[in-house]
Order: C-alpha cells, then structure tokens, then sequence
C-alpha cells in the first residue's frame, strides 16, 4: 500500500507539506493517484470536479516522469510532493532524468497530429491547472489547483 | 477488473470501462479490442459509465482502437462519458474524432 508521508506542517502559516515516494514502475501509477487524492480529501475535503483534476493531472505526470523523464529506468525514483497552502493545493512530480523544455513541446490540437496516439500529456495538465511551472532543469513540474 | 465485454442481441460488443483507463492498463484495453476484431466483432460501444478518470496514454489508445476498428471496416461508439471526461475530448478535440452518445442505450439505438 502507498500512502503520502507527512513531511511538514506548519502551525503559523498554515502550510501542510506530504510527500510519496515510489521507484519507476508504470503499474503503481494509479496507486499513486489513489495516494494523493486520499491525502487531499484528508487534509481539504476537495470536490468532485477538484479530485478529477487531480487524477488526471497527477497520472499525466507520473507516468511522463517514468517513461520521458526515468526512461522506465526502475532505478531511478519518482517523488510527488502534496503542499497545502491556504486555498491552494501544489503538487510537485520530480524525476531523475536529464530534463526537457517544455516550450518546445507542440500543441496536439492541430488538425496534422489530431490523431496521434501521444503527447497530449502535458497539454491535458496545463489545461486542467491552474498554475504549472517547471524548474530550468525541466525534471520537475508543479501544478497549482485552487480548492473548490 | 478494469474491463468486460459482453454481446448485446443487436451483435454490438459492449465493453465497460471501470475505474480509470491510464498508462498502466491501457494495453489490456487494446488487446480486449483487438481479440474481439481476430473472432470477427466489428460493432463496438466502450462504455464509461463507470469510469473515473484518463490519462493521455488512455486517449492515444482509443485513437489508436479506432484507427483499427476503422480499418477493419468496423464501427467503434463511445457513450457514458460524465461531463469531467467529455470536457477531456471537447479540449483535446477527441470528440470530433469519434461517434460519442449521452447514454449506451442511444449509442446502441445508432448501430
């Protein structure tokens, strides 16, 4: 069983920080996925609506950091950090591979590539956060969701 | 059990999508489907009624499902998306890639 780990919580300001851990391997992506959103019902109480958005974001990412970032190396390691802050959830996906830059990657709503069977992952997140923002390496992605 | 077929009297394979349709199961689907194309199925209704969530990985499988059916000179129907799945295709412009129906039985009354 995977659970989020407690990592930090804040009594000043708030904040409440978890933390899961997992070794690249594709088949504990939906365990994953079932972690972090039991750890946001927890802690926020999110809505429908809220927890499909984290589904989908968190599975998109999870599994671009294994197969784009890891190479589904399964030495390498995924981290997935749950930050509470306010009104706002921050989840961060970090890998181990070298990086990407994620301008460079096309928009898959042309008419040409319409009907690709890949890259709509980080499309799919960015339409579905509020905020994503990446570190200049590229092997870390945070995606912000407002609590409703 | 993330899937399961079943036949309708109307000869449509009807298969159930249950829980979520990611990267980690998105084989199991294809291999279903292209089981079901080798006996001769060339009617399909995939049926998320019951399904949470999918991830890109899920939606390059049915285009590549549907590329196959299509093919096969078959007919592939979606149904049951809720409104969280079909704003997913409505972004992506899936939907205009696919037949998709409100409810199975609609999507069933088309074949």
């Amino acid at each position: 069983m995977v659970t989020a780990a407690r990592v930090a919580s804040g009594d000043s300001d708030g904040r409440e920080h978890f933390r899961v851990e997992l070794p690249t391997d594709l088949s504990q992506v939906g365990v994953v996925v079932e972690a972090v959103v039991s750890c946001c019902q927890t802690v926020a109480s999110v809505s429908t609506r809220t927890e499909f958005r984290l589904c989908t974001m968190v599975a998109e990412a999870v599994a671009n950091a294994m197969v784009n970032g890891n190479r589904n190396d399964p030495a390498r390691r995924v981290t997935v950090d749950i930050e509470f802050e306010h009104d706002r959830i921050i989840i961060a996906v970090s890998d181990e591979g070298e990086g990407f830059d994620p301008a460079a990657v096309p928009d898959p709503t042309h008419d040409a590539v319409l009907d690709s069977t890949r890259g709509r992952g980080l499309f799919m997140i960015r339409s579905l956060a509020d905020h994503v923002a990446f570190n200049d390496r590229g092997n870390t992605i945070w995606m912000t969701l407002t609590r409703c | 059990m993330a899937f399961s077929a079943n036949r309708d009297a109307g000869g449509v394979t009807v298969v159930a999508v249950e829980g979520q349709l990611i990267v980690a199961n998105r084989q199991d689907l294809k291999q279903l489907m292209q089981d079901a194309l080798d006996q001769g199925e060339r009617k399909f209704l995939l049926d998320f009624s019951k399904t949470a969530y999918i991830d890109s990985s899920g939606l390059g499988a049915l285009v590549s499902i549907s590329k196959k059916v299509r093919e096969a000179g078959g007919d592939l129907r979606l149904a049951g998306l809720n409104e969280d799945l079909r704003s997913l295709f409505e972004l992506t412009k899936l939907d205009t890639l696919f037949t998709i129906s409100e409810t199975p039985s609609e999507a069933l009354a088309g074949f």
